[in-house]
């Protein structure tokens, strides 16, 4: 049987399928994509309230896709991000603190402030960068994937990308690269439906990126994004696939932000194929509501737990902002500081 | 015995691959022996294709790659057989490579070594033939390194490869067939390097890098017969720029020329210059410092225009005579 258009966001507004899962798991990846969005929203807020000097893009809504996938890795593995990478560096067990403080332009944060949100570096949980340019680190992704090769380790490297940077050639050239050399990669494509302001439907004649894959070869699966379960499943099947040598594979996720390109408004982006009637369907697919729901359906007293859980993330996310708005900026000589080693 | 600078290349390559298991090599045409000349030869063979990997016609990608097996403890080396082509990598090289270690704080270590080959003359035309390193010279987070002389070759190389930093290394095929003895070899320490005096003399200040100086060494004697004593600064590192050798030799010559192989506007001559003059003190210099530089022009292809565009010996020496004069 066909799927449902995963595009269409009257779609896939249940509760998620969670049979045969360990509840323990689930309850780790509620607590893992809880903890992203309120760091997010945190985000959002301060950003608007002008605590935050610079852009913030903020992948709220997409928070399955990073939790379903990182269970699988280790910090030895190498992940690389974007522009929109803050939960793809908080899915891996990396220090909200230092987030937050990185994106205030503090010493403390993973890039010692001179990065910002944009410019994440977190070597210890196998974050080895985002940075801003479409598709700038997918080539990195295959040559440390290529390391790895060469070196005869278990290690992988995982490629973050959205569906605006397919339409860069190099994503092209690096897929070809990655499957000629059999280098163990895994591109995650967050196809978020939107490049900035642009609707896919607008800049690629089909709204499903992975044929892409199909011209070098390389193994896809297309997903429901919102679907932790299914991210964690088609995700775990495929690094170990790629651990066991058998080359680079593609998934592309089928998402939605709920906030605009960049910064706190929702709405900033709504005119070109993006009306607030989708925003809200979208909201009715929030990957946390569905596994909430699945959590509920197979136990009902665990409502208390998850209150619990949510009074907890609040507090940790709380104190985690206080501490870095506390945290000092960098010296004045850090300016011409690390141009060369 | 005298060795060939394009020889010199492969026994820095050599003695890499033999010695740094960290080290490989990336690049189109890296198992044909008439992309990169003799600088590389058998090495695929010596040392296996999974090491020295020909790759897709795929410069930014491969480029890219380099640089993302650097930041895991690999140290690559991306091979461009043209840097015209490598043009393809900007982004790889400008955004990425070049921008690391400072915006992560200095964690990030991008140890990559960029090899672009100078591949001019010969009717190739305009997109055959850039000598582009002043483009890279601009960004800060880069080294730039031109060698010219045959113990630069391969000692610059191998002081790229073990450097921390992204470095673009610029070999000029039109210098490999100079000959020189060669010593053993010494790991120097890329980043305390800088240019060079290659001849001492009193009357004239002359700078240059990669072939460029190779000519200016070719006319060292033929000026001394007119009665001018040279003295040679090669450049070597064009990235970061150290002018106080430089600046030492022309406030004892009084005078400056800067023969570049690049164009004139916003090149590596420019700097020169600027750099020289804004710390030299006014009444230093007996003459108006000079550049010569590619016309500010494509390469042709036709033959008689391609001997107009390319600096002659004999049209250095003219220049020199008039300068001196």
């Amino acid at each position: 049987m066909e799927k449902p258009d995963l595009t269409n966001p009257k779609n896939f507004h249940s509760p998620i399928n969670v049979s045969g899962m360990d509840l323990d798991l689930l309850i780790k990846f509620y607590e893992s994509m809880s903890m992203i969005r309120k760091a997010e929203d945190l985000l959002a807020v301060k950003r608007r309230d002008g605590f935050i000097g610079g852009p913030v893009h903020l992948g709220a809504g997409q928070e399955a896709i990073p939790v379903g996938v990182s269970p699988s890795l280790n910090s030895s593995d190498f992940v690389f991000g974007a522009h929109r990478s803050h939960g793809h560096l908080l899915a891996l067990g990396s220090s909200l603190h230092k987030l937050f403080a990185e994106v205030l332009g503090k010493e403390t944060g993973h890039s010692k402030g001179m990065g910002g949100s944009m410019h994440l570096w977190d070597e210890p949980s196998g974050f080895y960068g985002s940075v801003p340019i479409m598709a700038g680190t997918v080539p990195l992704a295959v040559g440390a994937a290529i390391s790895a090769k060469l070196r005869k380790s278990s290690s992988i490297a995982v490629a973050y990308l959205g569906d605006g940077a397919v339409e860069e050639g190099i994503v092209i050239e690096s897929m070809n690269l990655a499957k000629i050399q059999k280098a163990p990669i895994l591109f995650i494509v967050e196809n978020n439906l939107f490049a900035s302001h642009m609707h896919i439907s607008l800049r690629q004649p089909s709204s499903y990126i992975s044929r892409f894959a199909d011209a070098s070869l390389v193994p896809s699966h297309i997903l429901d994004g919102n679907d932790v379960v299914e991210v964690f499943k088609t995700a775990r099947n495929s690094i170990n696939d790629i651990r066991s040598g058998q080359g680079p594979q593609l998934i592309e996720c089928l998402t939605y932000r709920f906030y605009g390109h960049v910064d706190w408004r929702e709405d900033v982006d709504v005119g070109v194929n993006r009306s607030m009637e989708d925003i809200n369907d979208w909201r009715s697919r929030d990957p946390i509501k569905r596994l909430t729901e699945s959590l509920l359906e197979i136990n009902e007293t665990i409502e208390d737990k998850l209150n619990d859980l949510n009074d907890e993330l609040n507090l940790n996310v709380q104190s985690a902002w206080e501490l870095a708005l506390e945290d000092p900026f960098p010296a004045k000589d850090k300016l011409l500081e690390g141009v060369y080693a | 015995m005298k060795t060939d600078f394009g020889t010199a290349i492969l026994s820095g390559f050599d003695y890499l691959l033999e010695n740094y298991p960290e080290v490989f090599v990336i690049g189109q045409g890296l198992w044909s022996p008439w992309y990169v000349g003799t600088t590389m030869t058998d090495l695929d063979k010596k040392f296996g294709k999974e090491r020295v990997i020909d790759t897709p016609v795929s410069e930014s990608a491969c480029t890219g790659a380099a640089i993302g097996a650097s930041l895991t403890g690999m140290r690559p080396i991306i091979v461009h057989p043209r840097m015209d082509f490598m043009l393809y990598a900007m982004d790889a090289i400008v955004n990425q490579a070049a921008k690391w270690s400072h915006m992560f704080g200095g964690q990030a270590h991008p140890g990559v070594t960029i090899r672009g080959i100078i591949n001019r003359g010969g009717e190739q035309g305009a997109q055959h033939s850039q000598a582009l390193h002043a483009l890279f010279a601009h960004i800060p987070g880069l080294r730039v390194v031109m060698p010219s002389t045959v113990t630069d070759a391969r000692d610059l190389l191998i002081a790229s490869v073990l450097s921390p930093d992204p470095v673009i290394y610029i070999d000029d095929r039109w210098l490999y067939s100079q000959t020189d003895e060669l010593e053993e070899i010494v790991e120097l320490d890329l980043s305390k390097e800088g240019p060079e005096c290659l001849m001492e003399g009193n009357d004239l200040t002359l700078v240059a890098s990669g072939f460029s100086s190779m000519q200016a060494r070719e006319v060292c004697d033929l000026v001394a017969n007119k009665g001018i004593s040279l003295e040679i600064i090669d450049l070597r590192i064009l990235n970061p720029f150290d002018a106080s050798k430089i600046l030492e030799s022309v406030r004892k010559t009084g005078r400056l020329l800067v023969v570049d192989g690049g164009w004139k506007a916003c090149g590596m001559a420019s700097e020169v210059i600027s750099s020289v003059t804004e710390e030299l003190e006014l009444g230093a210099l007996k003459s108006k410092p000079l550049r010569i530089t590619l016309p500010s022009a494509p390469a042709p292809t036709s033959a008689t225009l391609e001997r107009e565009y390319y600096l002659s010996n004999d049209r250095l020496i003219d220049c020199i005579i008039n300068l001196v004069r």
